[in-house]
């Protein structure tokens, strides 16, 4: 009974979504107020089903309810409970409804948070966030329907995928999808600009802390999955340029730029045509996304063929909104120019060039993505695209976006002087340059050249980024009074900008200078490896709830003192028989000691794999940075400050103006 | 100096062309550098696969086929299409799922001996799942064998 309510809820789910889409749509064009006051109440209606909805498939996940097909392959009854829970978005149909429901969250939070805005434009960004929930609903009921029973009902479960079965991916599809449908709402601003023609600093303004808000969650939820990669997977690397990682990162790329472009739309009215059409891209690149990891197109592109259903429903989706909105764009947009004037040494010059260098690191990102789909597609052979072009092609391209970072924070907006800008930044420049010599002197014995640039990246973002502190206190009249009166936005784009110091330092350390180990070892041995002693312990067997485990005992020591004992398990869960790695790691600040146990490889040996990684933590503290910044950016007091009346509050007193008229 | 509307869209444009300009230049000779071409035991056999470049084969691991060297990491084993095999060394630690029968996927290069030496050995975390190449290379390696067995001689 549970299953069949929760697909009666999904459509009925779908109908409020129709109704949030086609009401309020019209409503503003007809100038309808009553259509138009439609779309916040369907908007917390439909976020309501879906809520329930997504708790009727947990709570089957809970029950052990194998009648349902989706519980049956993604659950186990030995499961933990967490991890039922976790299982709920651990595959297809359940990741859709998730992808649904935080589409419907989001929708729920402008309703709620839009009272400061026009009941026209409000209609308008909730109707187009109802019509990319009406496509997504459809998808779901027509194609992939969770609660969908299964006949025989078998005795248990197939089991969640073990690599599945990991805190930390327990959080990452959540927050990688709060940051991929949190662009909704930016498109929906964007459409909503296009569709009633008002493009001006106030738009900018309100588009800005929703625009934050998703890409902190992006940036934090690819941080996790990096991370949960490292741990997990058992080979020690954080990014492999697989098109998964890519899918999540090219929107990542866009809403960088695009949160940059917004700044200079709302401060100096430019750009406006230029940041719609990163809003519109940002949110088509979720879509792309979505349509990757789920189509099944990048397992093969034959698989894709001979069950197309899902994946040329997607890429109809696709088609429709990337293709819809670049149209109407390009029937709008130009109605919309009215760019303010700035001279070419200024900070949008800057912001500029760094939007446009991260779209063409998207775009080589994009290529090495889809070209090997298309080759394939076309019947010209298989091939795959190694990381070494992504690093060849994408580092060059990063490289002056640090450069332009450092000397952009510091211009003024519409004109500068270079001089002023000379004597303040050559010194930094100059002190950054030595001190990344010395370091690399001084620390590394290969690889100079490009540990050197790495270091000299991140001193250069760091000391401009103080300077830029400094200049800010020093034009107070108090240290106190300079600290709390400097707005919020501020504090969050130079910690970001830090943490993009701090990511860069750990990129350059962890690639250039990790060092690992395959050996073989038996229980008493000891192999020295980077100044460090591993002592193998023992090896045991250890018992699981769903698994079990033969266990290595590796002991640490540095000159003969004790550092640490790690432990690297081999397990196999059961009920697919499936061999997974647990790696031992111990944490730190300047390294990670990282060991993981392979395979028996005879007489009692095990194979073992033991890493260095120099800096690695710095990866994932400064995408932490980066999400702070962002959610303090978010939060600035003046976007929440009030504003005179909006066109809404003058409505609805005329509606009740109205109302009081028909009563008497 | 103020910038006019047109002065700023020509810088826009020449801009947006130096980047995509400069970025299409590194891409060109990047890219064609790191395309791993998919090379099936038929096609090596057959002398399409590259003797100097780097590639990606991929099979069913033979029964019995596995050999580890009792000193080091060392591993031999061959992979087969089911009509032709490739003899493959590794020295490291193979996947989780690497087991016989099973299929998986090698980068590597082939050596003077025509033994192809895997500088990386993948195999996907899921029993049942085929590498897409090898299922390809396994299908089309059947369809010559049945097309031979007719009677029709290929070309």
């Amino acid at each position: 009974m549970i299953a069949e309510l929760g697909h009666v809820i999904l459509i009925l789910a779908l109908a409020v979504a129709v109704v949030q889409t086609v009401f309020p749509l019209l409503g503003a064009t007809q100038q309808r107020l009553q259509w138009m006051l439609l779309a916040r109440s369907a908007a917390r209606l439909q976020c309501a089903l879906l809520l329930l909805s997504f708790l009727l498939l947990v709570s089957l996940f809970l029950n052990n309810d194998f009648s349902v097909a989706y519980v049956a392959n993604n659950s186990n009854s030995k499961l933990p409970w967490f991890y039922k829970v976790s299982a709920v978005w651990g595959a297809h149909e359940g990741s859709l409804l998730l992808w649904t429901l935080i589409l419907g969250i989001w929708s729920a939070a402008v309703s709620l948070f839009s009272r400061r805005l026009p009941l026209v434009f409000v209609a308008r960004v909730l109707g187009v966030m109802g019509l990319v929930s009406v496509g997504f609903l459809l998808f779901m009921i027509f194609t992939s329907n969770p609660f969908d029973r299964m006949f025989p009902v078998p005795p248990d479960g197939a089991d969640l995928n073990p690599l599945l079965q990991d805190p930390g991916l327990i959080f990452h599809p959540p927050l990688l999808y709060m940051g991929y449908v949190g662009f909704s709402v930016a498109f929906g601003f964007a459409i909503a600009a296009l569709l009633g023609g008002q493009l001006d600093s106030t738009w900018a303004r309100w588009s800005r802390p929703w625009t934050l808000m998703a890409w902190t969650f992006l940036t934090v939820g690819i941080a996790l999955g990096s991370w949960w990669a490292y741990y997990e997977l058992g080979w020690g690397g954080w990014w492999f340029w697989d098109p998964v990682e890519n899918a999540s990162f090219m929107p990542w790329l866009i809403g960088t730029a695009l949160i940059h472009s917004l700044a200079a739309t709302e401060k100096r009215e430019v750009f406006k045509n230029w940041t719609l059409l990163l809003a519109i891209c940002a949110f088509g690149l979720s879509l792309l996304g979505t349509f990757l990891v789920r189509s099944g197109v990048l397992t093969s592109v034959h698989a894709f063929a001979t069950d197309p259903t899902r994946g040329v429903f997607i890429l109809a989706l696709l088609v429709f909104f990337i293709g819809g909105s670049l149209l109407l764009y390009a029937w709008r947009a130009p109605q919309t120019i009215n760019a303010g004037k700035f001279d070419l040494l200024s900070r949008e010059t800057f912001l500029l060039m760094n939007s446009v260098l991260m779209l063409v690191a998207m775009l080589t990102v994009l290529l090495g993505t889809l070209y090997p789909l298309f080759v394939e597609a076309l019947g010209m052979g298989k091939l795959s695209v190694g990381p070494p072009y992504f690093n060849l092609v994408f580092i060059p391209v990063v490289l002056p976006v640090f450069l332009f970072l450092g000397i952009g924070i510091h211009t003024r907006w519409k004109k500068d002087d270079m001089r002023r800008l000379r004597n303040l930044l050559v010194p930094v420049l100059v002190s950054s340059l030595v001190l990344a010599v010395l370091i690399t002197v001084a620390l590394v014995d290969k690889e100079y050249v490009y540990t050197f640039t790495g270091i000299a990246a991140a001193l250069w973002i760091t000391l401009s980024t103080g300077l830029s502190l400094v200049q800010r206190y020093r034009h107070r009249a108090s240290l106190v009074n300079a600290i709390t009166t400097t707005p919020a936005g501020f504090y969050g784009m130079n910690l970001a900008h830090l943490g993009m110091a701090i990511a860069i330092v750990g990129v350059t350390a962890t690639s250039l200078h990790d060092v690992d180990l395959h050996t073989r070892m038996g229980p008493g041995q000891h192999i020295d490896f980077a100044g460090y002693e591993f002592h193998l312990e023992t090896l045991r067997e250890v018992p699981g709830p769903n698994y079990r485990a033969t266990e290595a005992v590796v002991r640490i020591t540095r000159d003969g003192k004790p550092v640490t004992t790690l432990t690297s398990q081999k397990r196999i869960y059961e009920v697919r028989g499936m061999p997974m790695t647990e790696a031992g790691i111990d944490s730190g600040l300047t390294r990670d000691l990282y060991i993981s146990l392979g395979e028996p490889v005879g007489e009692g040996d095990w194979s073992m794999r033991i890493y260095h990684k120099p800096f690695v933590n710095w990866i994932w503290l400064g995408a932490l940075f980066m999400g702070v910044g962002g959610l303090l950016a978010a939060m600035d007091r003046r976007y929440r400050l009030k504003q005179p009346a909006t066109t809404e509050d003058r409505l609805s007193a005329l509606q009740s103006a109205l109302a009081r008229g028909k009563s008497v | 100096m103020t910038l006019t509307l047109r002065k700023k869209r020509i810088l826009m444009v020449s801009g947006i062309v130096l980047g995509i300009g400069i970025a299409a230049t590194l891409i060109l000779t990047a890219f064609e550098k790191n395309l791993l071409y998919f090379y099936s035991p038929t096609q090596v056999r057959d002398g399409e696969a590259p003797q100097s470049r780097a590639f990606r084969v991929g099979g069913l691991v033979v029964d019995g086929s596995v050999q580890r060297d009792p000193e080091s990491l060392r591993v031999s084993f061959d992979l087969t299409d089911t009509a032709n095999t490739v003899s493959v060394q590794y020295d490291g630690i193979l996947p989780d799922l690497f087991r016989e029968g099973q299929g998986i996927v090698a980068n590597g290069k082939l050596d003077d001996n025509g033994v192809f030496q895997a500088a990386q050995v993948l195999a996907k975390h899921d029993e049942n799942y085929m590498p897409p190449e090898v299922a390809d290379a396994l299908n089309s390696a059947n369809a010559a064998e049945m097309f031979k067995n007719s009677g029709h001689a290929g070309p």
